[in-house]
């Protein structure tokens, strides 16, 4: 489904501020795989999500995504196969239109946008269904600024806007990371129930371990730009916060104890 | 004051045929969040080309289209210069309109360029500014209507979208760069319109004619905003509102003269306004910014 081979990227390289983000990171995700991904800051988690989805281009190796190689494809090209949520409420959505405006958008990601209507009566009644189905009471604000809502709303509303036009990979970049506790819940039992329902190959990156446990099949750790554990199935249902410490120490020798992992 | 009255119809027609750019400031400043300073060089490229087109025998619609068509052509080069090769917005805006002062030199042969109301059929003229007023308000709407149409296709939704967050426009497919352009070579298109309607207004074109536009166009739009934005929500209105402050930057203008403004001094009265406006909001948020601050003070 995605293979990420041999992927370098260094920032700002030759500089006082270069930073190896990746060091030829090898990365291989089946289809139906939901992948979440921990790892200090610095690790490259992020690095990795964008660079699958085109943001910056590699230094070096190759991603592939259902064996098509979108190496060199720019950042709207690619949006044809990922759905996206970001770490700020903000990113996902355009806040000066309207919530129906935007999911109209997001169901043209990967079409040709010409002269049709740019929403049609057919897709409001649509998308008035699928956001009740979110329980949010968005269905009867369709017609408001998506400037007015709450940074959970707004979340919420990219993950639909990022599963609407099926995605074959969804990246989720610590999606839940700005949102209070409780709101943050609901983001992950929305995202959970989205992934279940249209078997999404999915990688998530979190930085709270309990969740990276609680969700997907798979839990992958990454650092100084590489993959250094990767567990599945069985095992990884079995580990404990724990076990994840004590890999990271292991891995570390000992820096992220002031990490702002340790509390989570 | 009976000399005020008798100038605010010219006012009017003026604010009208602006209105056009203002319009076009609105599609490159409020919705694709781009300073662009082509239109200084967009504007007198429209009256140039219109100029000659007619003189030369052309009919002033097809005159007004060729017009037009030399404006995106102007658009289309600042568009290039900022997404292909990577230059700064005000500055790929500022390069093409120094170009144009030698393209608009080229085009009109000499430095201004008169077409008589006498000798060729034009579509408004000062010497009838009640018809002017009717053809450029026809126009303002006409073009509001075509836009407003526009901005509700899949197309003009992605250029919305991007000007309002490029991030999720490329996140959901949309070349933001092709968008921009677009913006950018419609927007020069209606103010090299404007300019062409001008030119026939005043009944000649000026190689400077188009000197400071993008100010009145800024001047027109944020005027327009902060008399109708609390009102107007709807994308026409606002649209429109823009056309109605290039008309009430007119009658303001006419007003100063009356008071004995000499008209050297309008260019710097209006950077001045304009430079009031855009300073309002920032200024509100600092002193409001202020407030808050001292009152958690006092809490604690």
């Amino acid at each position: 489904m995605l293979k990420v081979e041999k992927v370098y990227k260094t920032f700002n390289p030759g500089t006082i501020n270069e930073k190896r983000a990746l060091n030829g990171i090898d990365l291989v995700l089946e289809e139906g795989d939901f992948v979440t991904v921990i790892g200090g800051n610095g690790a490259g988690k992020s690095t990795i999500l964008n660079m699958i989805a085109g943001v910056y281009p590699v230094d070096q190796g190759r991603i592939l995504i259902d064996d098509i190689d979108v190496t060199k494809l720019p950042e709207h090209k690619r949006a044809k196969y990922l759905g996206r949520v970001f770490q700020d409420p903000m990113t996902g959505t355009a806040a000066d239109m309207n919530i129906e405006e935007n999911l109209a958008i997001a169901a043209r990601r990967g079409k040709r946008r010409f002269l049709g209507w740019g929403i049609t009566g057919k897709e409001r009644e649509s998308y008035q269904e699928q956001l009740k189905a979110l329980d949010l009471g968005l269905e009867t604000r369709m017609s408001s600024k998506v400037g007015l809502l709450s940074g959970g709303q707004r979340q919420a509303l990219t993950l639909l806007m990022a599963s609407l036009e099926q995605p074959k990979l969804l990246l989720l970049d610590e999606h839940t990371a700005a949102l209070d506790p409780k709101t943050a819940k609901k983001v992950l039992d929305l995202t959970k129930e989205i992934v279940e329902k249209d078997h999404l190959t999915t990688l998530m990156i979190t930085h709270n371990m309990k969740d990276a446990i609680r969700l997907g099949n798979r839990l992958i750790m990454m650092h100084e730009g590489r993959v250094i554990y990767d567990v599945s199935g069985e095992e990884k249902k079995g580990l404990k916060v724990s076990d994840l410490l004590a890999k990271f120490e292991e891995a570390s020798g000992g820096e992220f104890s002031n990490d702002r992992m340790m509390l989570s | 004051m009976a000399a005020l009255i008798n100038a605010l119809p010219g006012s009017v027609a003026q604010g009208l045929i602006w209105g056009i750019l203002a319009i076009g400031v609105y599609i490159t400043y409020k919705v694709l969040d781009y300073a662009d300073l082509t239109v200084d060089g967009s504007l007198a490229t429209g009256g140039a080309v219109a100029v000659m087109c007619i003189t030369g025998g052309m009919n002033p619609y097809l005159a007004l289209l060729m017009a037009s068509l030399a404006g995106m052509l102007a658009g289309l080069a600042t568009g290039l210069f900022h997404t292909v090769f990577g230059i700064p917005p005000i500055l790929s805006g500022i390069l093409t309109q120094l170009g144009l002062y030698s393209v608009n030199m080229h085009i009109l042969g000499k430095s201004n360029q008169a077409v008589s109301v006498d000798q060729y059929q034009l579509l408004v003229s000062l010497r009838y500014i009640q018809e002017a007023c009717i053809t450029a308000g026809v126009f303002c709407l006409a073009i509001t209507l075509i836009l407003y149409w526009f901005f509700g296709t899949e197309l003009g939704a992605a250029v919305r979208a991007t000007g309002c967050n490029p991030n999720m426009a490329r996140a959901q497919g949309i070349n933001t760069n092709h968008q921009k352009v677009l913006g950018l070579v419609i927007s020069n298109g209606l103010a090299a319109a404007s300019g062409a309607l001008y030119a026939q207004y005043q009944g000649s074109a000026d190689v400077n004619m188009g000197r400071g536009a993008i100010v009145i166009g800024l001047a027109a739009v944020i005027i327009g905003e902060v008399v109708f934005g609390k009102i107007f929500h709807n994308f026409a209105l606002r649209m429109l509102a823009a056309v109605i402050g290039a008309i009430l930057y007119y009658i303001v203008i006419a007003i100063v003269l009356q008071l004995g403004l000499s008209t050297n001094d309008l260019k710097l009265f209006s950077a001045l306004i304009v430079a009031l406006f855009l300073a309002i909001p920032h200024l509100k948020g600092k002193y409001f910014a202020k407030r808050v601050q001292k009152g958690g003070n006092a809490d604690a």
